[in-house]
């Protein structure tokens, strides 16, 4: 406890002349940090096809790859927000043996190469799979190279964003707020849509910008799981993937293309996603 | 952004594998033990005749490690053909990447620091040595298409005509890689129009969704279905509706082991070599 009042003490004491600049064990790894990030974008810029870009952005191809990703990362997001926040309930308000094993594994797809998150969901899905075989012998479903399979997969990796994100928010929320509607005779689900889920509302959409974006640039998966067809499967960066292979003017057009839509939504969301940083 | 995700299916192939291992549980397998591939030496089944040291001439006079961009489709061919030429070559170890030829033919252009490249089309090596980045090319083997059922060949298929049903699910190659080319060839000869589901960044990414079941059939190289063994049933195609493709091989510009990178291209088209891909089910040039 001394200490640290010491601590702030001093901190107090140098503010005038902290507040000057970041100090330089911070501020030259900052800047090393800041360099990493941005200069592979900046050779994105530089390396560009500038002058061929219009041709190369012609091609049908590249809007039916960009409007297949926009499409399936959305209803991707959709998928995760009406299963996620569920989830994200269970796990911050629920109390039962086992509840830290599940919390663990619904953050697994986080660290799990998406790759074989792409395998799993084909022996899972798939025709041959131990859920799959029976879409496919019942109803005649098969989900493998169907644009649904390209939103199971992106859902796959995404979901864990959303979850988390809102899982830490309704933990850190007051549970007076609950108590006090429930006090005053409000059931549970009422409590939850008209106390808790606005609580938290900021959370579920910093969430949902996470999980869109992961969902954007998911590619392990999705080529795995959803293989790889113009229109239906093949999605930006399988797109930029397969166009690197011969052409890497138009992968690096393509790249752009991705990159312009990715800081357009997230600059627009920005503020938002900065006044909730602090809640998760 | 996604550049960092891994590389799709089984394009993780590296390093000196026995073409058993290569079972379907060799997807999600490569892709956990990505760091452990360095180390898949030894256990290889079939390293049988270890080209008795006899014939190899140059012996000794190689060493470090030579670095083999190839095919996918040459992936358990010189796996074996790698394995014999170290043990005619103590000191040398041979890593190879196995992915499509025109990824390859690309990464080189990019110049990664490959020593050989052994592709599935001359078109592929044709542009690597117009961008001086190799030397004289020489033709070493030819490969003919066959499609590729599961097992039980659930939707009956019997011939290239088969493939044009409607509701066949069905996977080939995407154009721009030597076998999605040479099957388009096949159709066009058929004279049928086909509608994939998917199309696979190589030929060992067709061949996974066909022994996974996911497909109805695939169209890949005849020396994959052989290398897959029984969870896959090739159905030959007639000769005269049949297209083919040549693999040249030629020693980099860039090489950094340009020695050893001459004495591997000389064991490919060796008779030791040559018998390799001919029991994998190559014909020869």
């Amino acid at each position: 406890m001394t200490t640290a009042l010491r601590d702030r003490d001093r901190l107090a004491s140098g503010g005038r002349a902290g507040r000057r600049g970041a100090p330089w064990p911070l501020a030259v790894p900052a800047a090393l940090a800041l360099g990493f990030l941005l200069l592979p974008l900046a050779g994105l810029l530089i390396r560009a096809p500038w002058r061929s870009l219009r041709s190369l952005l012609s091609d049908p191809l590249v809007w039916q790859a960009l409007r297949l990703s926009l499409v399936t990362a959305s209803l991707a997001t959709a998928l995760s927000l009406l299963i996620g926040v569920p989830l994200a309930w269970v796990l911050a308000r629920s109390r039962f043996r086992g509840l830290s094993l599940l919390r663990a594994l619904v953050t697994l797809p986080l660290v799990l190469p998406p790759v074989v998150g792409g395998v799993a969901l084909l022996l899972a899905f798939g025709r041959r799979g131990i859920v799959g075989r029976y879409l496919d012998a019942w109803f005649g479903v098969t989900i493998p190279f169907t644009t649904a399979a390209v939103v199971l997969a992106e859902t796959f990796v995404a979901l864990p964003f959303l979850v988390i994100s809102v899982e830490g928010a309704l933990r850190a929320a007051d549970p007076r707020y609950e108590e006090a509607s429930a006090s005053l005779g409000a059931d549970r689900w009422t409590t939850f849509r008209r106390v808790t889920l606005p609580l938290v509302a900021p959370s579920v959409l910093a969430g949902s910008v996470l999980c869109w974006a992961r969902a954007l640039g998911e590619f392990g998966a999705t080529i795995t799981f959803a293989g790889n067809f113009p229109g239906t499967t093949q999605t930006m960066p399988i797109a930029v993937y397969l166009a690197l292979e011969s052409d890497p003017d138009a992968a690096i057009a393509l790249s752009l293309v991705l990159l312009v839509v990715s800081v357009v939504v997230l600059v627009s969301l920005r503020d938002r996603i900065l006044r909730t940083g602090t809640g998760t | 952004m996604s550049a960092a995700a891994p590389v799709p299916s089984l394009n993780l192939a590296r390093s000196r594998k026995g073409p058993k291992r290569r079972s379907w549980l060799a997807v999600p397998a490569m892709a956990a033990v990505t760091l452990l591939a360095g180390c898949g030496g030894g256990s290889g089944p079939d390293a049988g005749s270890p080209a008795a040291g006899a014939s190899s001439s140059a012996a000794g006079a190689v060493s470090g490690t030579v670095t083999v961009f190839a095919a996918a489709s040459l992936t358990e061919s010189f796996g074996t053909l790698g394995k014999q030429f170290e043990a005619a070559h103590p000191g040398v170890m041979v890593r190879f990447d196995f992915a499509a030829s025109s990824a390859l033919a690309e990464s080189i252009s990019q110049s990664a620091p490959a020593d050989v490249f052994a592709s599935a089309s001359t078109k592929d090596m044709d542009s690597v040595v117009k961008s001086g980045d190799a030397g004289a090319p020489k033709t070493f083997a030819k490969n003919v298409m066959e499609i590729a059922v599961p097992a039980d060949n659930p939707a009956g298929v019997t011939d290239v005509a088969d493939l044009a049903k409607p509701g066949l699910k069905l996977a080939v190659c995407q154009q721009q890689v030597p076998c999605g080319a040479t099957a388009q060839q096949v159709f066009d000869k058929a004279k049928i129009t086909v509608k994939p589901v998917t199309l696979g960044a190589d030929v060992k990414a067709v061949l996974t969704a066909v022994r996974l079941g996911e497909v109805d059939a695939g169209v890949v190289y005849k020396t994959d279905v052989d290398a897959a063994g029984t969870k896959v049933k090739g159905i030959e195609i007639p000769a005269e509706e049949n297209a083919s493709t040549s693999y040249p091989i030629a020693t980099l510009g860039k090489a950094p082991n340009a020695a050893a990178a001459r004495a591997f291209v000389d064991y490919v088209l060796s008779t030791d070599g040559t018998k390799v891909l001919t029991e994998a089910g190559f014909a020869s040039p």
